[in-house]
C-alpha cells in the first residue's frame, strides 16, 4: 500500500487545505463547542453563561431524560435484532435467480428512498384510529378490542413507531448482506454440500460465519442510527402522549427549539454523542483492520 | 434457471408464494397511500375506509397540496438547496479524497478517521454550535446556511467512499503522467477524474436523495416559510390539514416524485453506492 502512495511536501496539502477548513468549521469545531454550551445557561438569543455542570445535574434528575433513554434502547434492541434477521433472511432468498427478481428486491428497496417525513405521514394514516388500514382490518376480522389508537397509547406508542422504523430499515440490511453474499465462495457451498450438509447447517457453519465481518458493520451502523433517530418521532407524536415516545434526539430539539434551553439541549446532545462514540470507535476499528489487509 | 423449470419443484414454488405474500405485505403502506390519494376523504369515510370501493378517482388533493398546501413552492426549494450541495461536496471531497488516496505525509490517517468518524456522529451534537455560526454569519434563515452545512457534513462519507475507490485506480497510470510532466492537479482533473466517475454517479445518486430527504436541518435552520423544503413543508401542511388525510398523503406523494425517479432509473448507482459505503470500510 505504501508503496502505491507518492511523497510530496505540499501537493497534499493544497488538495486538502479548502475542504478540510470547511470541515473543521462545520463539523469538527461545533462538536467540540457542543461540551462547551452544555456548561452554559443559554436561551438562544443573549450570551451564552457558563455555569458548570449544573445542566447535567438537572439532566440525571429529568424523569424524561430516563423515558428517552430507555426509548432509545428499546429501539437499539429492536434494530439490531429484527431487521438484522429479515434483512439476512431476505438476502439469502434473494441471492439466486428467481423470476421477477429485479421486482421483489425493488420492493424491499423502495422505502429508503423515501423521506422518514414521508413515511411517518404514510404510516400516521394506517395507524389513524378511526379511519385507518390497521384498525379497519382488525374490525372486518372482528378483532375490535385490538383497533386502538396506536399513536396515543403509552405503552404501545413507541413500538408502532419503532415498526415503522424496521420497515424501512430491512431493504438496508438486505442490500448489504446482498454485497457479503456475492463475496462467498461458491466452491465452499458445493464442497459442504458434497460433505452432505443440510441447507440450514450450510448456512449456520459456513455462510454465517462468512458474513460476519458484514454483521458486525450492519449491527453498528443499526446502533449508530437508532441513536440518532428522529424524524419519525417529530413527524408522527412529537414524543407524546407525555413524552411516552420521547427519545434522546427528540427530547433535545424539544428542549433547545421549543423550550429555549439551549446549554440544556446541548447537554442531552453530549450525553447521546458519548454514547454513540462508542460504537463509532468500534467501526473505525473495523476500518483501520481493512486497511492493513491491503 | 427458465421460469418453468423453477416451479417443477413444489418447494421452489411454495417459497416464491411467500415471498409473493411478503413482498405484497411489506408495499401495503405504500399501496393504501396510492389510492387515498386518489379519492376524497368524504369518499372514504362514508364508505366505510381505505377497504371500500371507491365511488370515483379524483385528483383535487393533489392539486390542493400542490396550490394551498404550498408544495408549488416547497419542492422547488428542495432543489434550490439539494443540487449546489451535491456539486459542492462532490468537487471538495473529490479534492480531498485524491490527497489521501495518492499521497504520504504526516496525518494522512488521522485526517481520514477525522472524516470517516464525522459521518457517524449524532447531528444533535453539531445542531446548537451550526446554529449559531449561521447566526454570526448571517446565514441563519436562508439557503446558504442549509448548503453550508449539507456541503461540509456530506464531506465525510464523500471522502471516504471516494478515497477508497480511488486507492484502487493503479498508481502506474499517474506516475507516468508525472514523468511527462503533468502537474497535480491536470492529474487530478484529466486522469484521476474520469477513472473515478463510476463511484462518484453512484455517489451522487446516494447523496441526492439523502440531502433531498434531510428534514432536521432544514427545520433548525430556516424559519421562513417561503424558504423550507419540501420536507419541512410537509410538517407544515399536516398542521394545517389535520384531519385530510387525502390532501396529506397527496402532499407525501408529490414530495416523493424526484427521489423515486432517481431510484427507478438509477437504482444500481444508488445500491453500488451504499454497498461501496459500507463493504469497503
Amino acid at each position: 500500500m505504501e508503496r502505491r502512495q507518492v511523497l510530496s511536501k505540499s501537493a497534499p496539502y493544497l488538495f486538502l487545505i479548502v475542504p478540510l477548513i470547511i470541515y473543521l468549521i462545520w463539523v469538527v469545531g461545533p462538536m467540540f463547542y457542543s461540551f462547551y454550551l452544555s456548561m452554559t445557561k443559554w436561551d438562544g438569543l443573549s450570551a451564552p453563561v457558563f455555569i458548570g455542570l449544573r445542566n447535567y445535574q438537572k439532566l440525571f434528575k429529568d424523569p424524561v431524560f430516563f423515558v428517552s433513554l430507555k426509548n432509545n434502547l428499546k429501539w437499539v434492541v429492536s434494530f439490531i435484532t429484527i431487521p438484522v434477521a429479515a434483512g439476512l433472511g431476505l438476502a439469502m432468498a434473494l441471492n439466486r435467480t428467481i423470476p421477477g427478481e429485479k421486482f421483489f428486491k425493488a420492493s424491499f428497496y423502495a422505502p429508503m428512498v423515501l423521506s422518514f417525513v414521508v413515511i411517518g405521514l404514510i404510516w400516521s394514516w394506517m395507524y389513524n384510529p378511526a379511519h385507518g388500514l390497521l384498525n379497519q382490518l382488525l374490525r372486518m376480522l372482528r378483532l375490535d378490542s385490538l383497533a386502538i389508537g396506536w399513536l396515543s397509547e403509552k405503552n404501545v406508542v413507541m413500538w408502532a413507531i419503532i415498526v415503522v422504523a424496521t420497515w424501512r430499515q430491512v431493504g438496508y440490511v438486505m442490500v448489504l448482506y446482498l454485497a457479503g453474499l456475492q463475496g462467498v465462495d461458491p466452491g465452499l457451498l458445493d464442497a459442504s454440500k458434497v460433505d452432505g450438509c443440510s441447507g440450514w447447517q450450510t448456512f449456520r457453519h459456513v455462510i454465517f460465519p462468512l458474513l460476519a465481518p458484514v454483521t458486525v458493520i450492519v449491527v453498528v451502523i443499526s446502533i449508530i442510527d437508532s441513536l440518532r433517530a428522529f424524524d419519525l418521532v417529530s413527524v408522527m407524536t412529537r414524543g407524546g402522549p407525555y413524552n411516552s415516545s420521547s427519545v434522546l434526539a427528540n427530547f433535545m430539539y424539544i428542549e433547545a427549539f421549543n423550550n429555549y434551553k439551549m446549554g440544556y439541549g446541548a447537554a442531552i446532545s453530549v450525553i447521546q454523542f458519548l454514547i454513540s462514540v462508542v460504537f463509532i470507535f468500534i467501526y473505525l476499528w473495523r476500518v483501520l483492520q481493512t486497511e492493513m489487509e491491503y | 434457471m427458465t421460469t418453468r423449470k423453477f416451479f417443477s419443484s413444489p418447494w421452489r414454488t411454495l417459497g416464491f408464494v411467500a415471498l409473493l405474500l411478503v413482498t405484497f405485505i411489506w408495499l401495503v403502506p405504500l399501496l393504501t397511500a396510492l389510492v387515498t390519494a386518489f379519492r376524497s376523504n368524504d369518499d372514504i369515510m362514508l364508505q366505510g375506509g381505505p377497504f371500500s370501493l371507491p365511488r370515483e378517482i379524483v385528483l383535487t388533493n393533489f392539486q390542493t397540496a400542490w396550490e394551498r398546501g404550498g408544495l408549488s413552492r416547497y419542492l422547488p426549494n428542495s432543489f434550490i438547496i439539494t443540487l449546489p450541495s451535491l456539486l459542492l461536496t462532490l468537487f471538495l471531497s473529490s479534492l480531498s479524497a485524491y490527497a489521501l488516496a495518492r499521497f504520504r505525509f504526516r496525518g494522512n490517517r488521522l485526517i481520514f478517521f477525522l472524516y470517516v468518524g464525522g459521518t457517524l456522529l449524532p447531528f444533535q451534537v453539531l445542531m446548537l454550535p451550526v446554529f449559531r455560526l449561521t447566526d454570526a454569519l448571517g446565514l441563519y434563515d436562508t439557503f446558504a446556511g442549509l448548503i453550508a452545512i449539507h456541503t461540509a457534513f456530506q464531506l465525510g462519507f464523500c471522502t471516504f467512499l471516494l478515497r477508497n475507490y480511488m486507492r484502487t485506480v493503479p498508481g502506474e497510470i499517474m506516475e507516468a503522467a508525472r514523468i511527462d510532466g503533468c502537474g497535480e492537479f491536470r492529474i487530478w482533473w484529466q486522469i484521476m477524474m474520469p477513472l473515478t466517475m463510476p463511484a462518484i454517479a453512484a455517489l451522487a445518486t446516494l447523496e441526492f436523495t439523502w440531502i433531498f430527504n434531510d428534514y432536521l436541518w432544514a427545520i433548525v435552520l430556516l424559519r421562513n416559510d417561503a424558504l423550507k423544503p419540501v420536507t419541512a413543508g410537509l410538517a407544515t401542511l399536516q398542521g394545517q390539514y389535520i384531519m385530510d388525510w387525502t390532501v396529506i398523503v397527496a402532499g407525501a406523494l408529490l414530495a416523493t416524485v424526484p427521489t423515486i425517479f432517481v431510484f427507478l432509473f438509477l437504482q444500481r448507482y444508488f445500491i453500488e453506492g451504499l454497498t461501496l459505503g459500507a463493504t469497503k470500510g
